[in-house]
């Protein structure tokens, strides 16, 4: 199975599970499942039988409504089964609709309420520069959450501790406009004094060299730019599907129109 | 030494015992741990005024293993970043310690915005959090080296300090002395005030340093048909533990707290505790009518 059948095949398992559970935000899962992808596959250290493993590198999911994305990706890379996508937003089940560090094996915070994930990252960078670890930390925000205060006080924390083992993906998927435009995301974060780049969130070489450059002492923030459901044409960059699963009657039709 | 001085010098002793233990001071505190910050590079850190990221930051050091200590003024800690410490803390499961200053009104000339009466009620309601209140510095330093590791807790320190000595241990509350009219349950630093205002009556006096999780139990072993609740902050705070510790008892609870009103008026920490009828006259009064009413 190539690439690009292997992402169809994991929007299809997302599709599926929101349409079991009647519930679940496809089109963010969709936004980022093309960083996720090149974060874990080509990116991330990790081993995916033993999640705690010290030197691994750390992914923290700010936009923790995303986390139908995230799973697809951890059963990819075998973290648990497919199978248990089945379950997901179930009343016993592990996958919830915001991820729990508790109870999902891969998953480094519990998200869900916007504006914590940033932080935290920074907090586990600095934590990690004090046990003078090598392993880096990863994160994926959204520009609706870069509302937030607390973003940006991270942004602060990040370049006044120089954390170069940070790295942020911005999901710009521009869904945070119709409330308050955000605007030149790139050009706001240099200015807090990080080093930044702009990429094409659907370009995996572009968005691994953005990812992968050497560290200069500052944080790193990489706006991307997506795509909101990006995959399923009939939910790009349409707000009816920002929070809502096909009904029985939907299901083929969309899933017959995955790319 | 009063209670900041032995908060200094408390965590500057965990800080070479511990290796897990990072502070974090949101710009108070700066001079006092002027020691430690010259003893402990890193894991001593004046994070600045931004306490809804230093409390997600906190967390993110406490899943690496270290036990963050943030302090700040209360209203700063508790309600600006009050969502971080119920999902990040509570949610998350995570250990770390929220160290607190101005009380209620201990700093009374700046005016409500840093009044902080509300602290221990919003505390109360993160399932997981614990709630320490002592009452001096000795009884700090023995609270912290107890819990410090143990899970999230808020440690509340006022600048008013009583002079009573006894230990304390965390999650018990202290038995002061034994009566029959009433059982008084005191909490943090109001045990002189309650004393003074007791003395020469036949009452149990309980202290309470843990108020979560609550000593429910030495409070069932000594309740009367009277219990009455002094506590330094929102009056009916404690009034569910206490009701929940009663269950099988039947008493009549009167709280005597700060009124749920924004204390508009400035002077000092004294005023205001006269004002709300916390001082040791004041209790006095409201204790004696109470007893009286019930004779």
């Amino acid at each position: 199975m190539n690439e690009a059948e292997t992402l169809r095949k994991l929007r299809r398992h997302i599709i599926l599970a929101a349409a079991t559970a009647r519930e679940g935000h496809i089109a963010s899962a969709f936004s980022i499942l093309d960083l996720l992808w090149v974060l874990y596959g080509r990116v991330l250290r990790f081993k995916a039988d033993q999640p705690k493993w010290e030197e691994r590198d750390r992914f923290v999911l700010s936009k923790g409504h995303a986390s139908l994305g995230l799973y697809a990706v951890l059963a990819h890379h075998g973290f648990f089964p497919f199978d248990e996508l089945q379950t997901f937003a179930g009343f016993t089940g592990r996958l919830g609709g915001h991820p729990d560090c508790n109870k999902v094996p891969g998953v480094e915070a519990s998200t869900g309420s916007l504006g914590h994930g940033l932080p935290m990252a920074a907090g586990v960078a600095y934590g990690l520069k004090l046990k003078q670890s090598t392993a880096r930390v990863f994160c994926i925000a959204g520009d609706g959450e870069a509302n937030e205060g607390s973003v940006w006080e991270a942004a602060l924390l990040g370049a006044h501790h120089r954390l170069d083992n940070l790295c942020c993906l911005l999901d710009y998927n521009h869904s945070g406009d119709r409330a308050l435009v955000t605007g030149d995301l790139a050009a706001k974060f240099a200015a807090f004094g990080w080093h930044t780049a702009a990429v094409d969130g659907h370009d995996h070489e572009a968005i691994f060299r953005a990812v992968t450059q050497p560290p200069d002492g500052r944080p790193r923030m990489i706006v991307a730019t997506t795509i909101k459901g990006k995959g399923c044409p009939p939910m790009e960059g349409n707000p009816a599907w920002h929070h809502k699963a096909p009904s029985p009657e939907e299901l083929d039709g969309i899933l017959a129109q995955l790319t | 030494m009063n209670i900041r001085q032995q908060f200094v010098a408390t965590v500057e002793d965990l800080l070479a015992q511990d290796p897990r233990l990072v502070l974090l001071l949101g710009d108070i505190g700066v001079f006092g741990f002027r020691n430690a910050f010259a003893k402990f590079p890193g894991r001593v850190v004046n994070i600045g005024i931004l306490e809804q990221a230093t409390v997600s930051f906190a967390a993110g050091l406490a899943r690496e293993g270290f036990i963050p200590v943030f302090h700040s003024i209360a209203p700063f800690v508790v309600e600006r970043a009050f969502e971080q410490l119920k999902v990040d803390f509570g949610y998350q499961r995570l250990p770390g310690c929220f160290v607190s200053v101005g009380a209620s009104f201990d700093y009374a000339s700046l005016g409500c915005t840093h009044h902080c009466p509300g602290d221990v009620a919003l505390m109360q309601q993160v399932p997981g959090m614990r709630i320490v209140a002592p009452g001096n510095s000795v009884e700090f330093d023995t609270l912290f080296r107890e819990s410090y590791s143990g899970g999230p807790t808020y440690f509340r320190l006022s600048e008013r300090a009583h002079a009573q000595e006894g230990a304390v241990n965390f999650g018990r509350a202290r038995v002061v002395r034994t009566g029959r009219r009433a059982t008084i349950v005191v909490a943090a630093q109001l045990l002189e005030q309650a004393l003074s205002a007791t003395a020469g009556l036949d009452v149990t006096v309980l202290h309470y340093t843990t108020l979560a999780p609550f000593d429910r139990e030495t409070l069932a072993g000594h309740a009367s048909r009277t219990v009455i609740v002094v506590e330094p902050f929102y009056t009916g705070t404690l009034a569910g533990e206490v009701s929940a510790a009663l269950s099988e008892h039947p008493a009549r609870i009167i709280s005597l707290g700060v009124p749920r009103q924004f204390l508009t008026n400035y002077g000092k920490l004294g005023d205001h505790e006269r004002a709300c009828g916390l001082d040791a006259d004041g209790l006095r009064e409201r204790i004696d009518k109470v007893l009286h009413d019930r004779a």
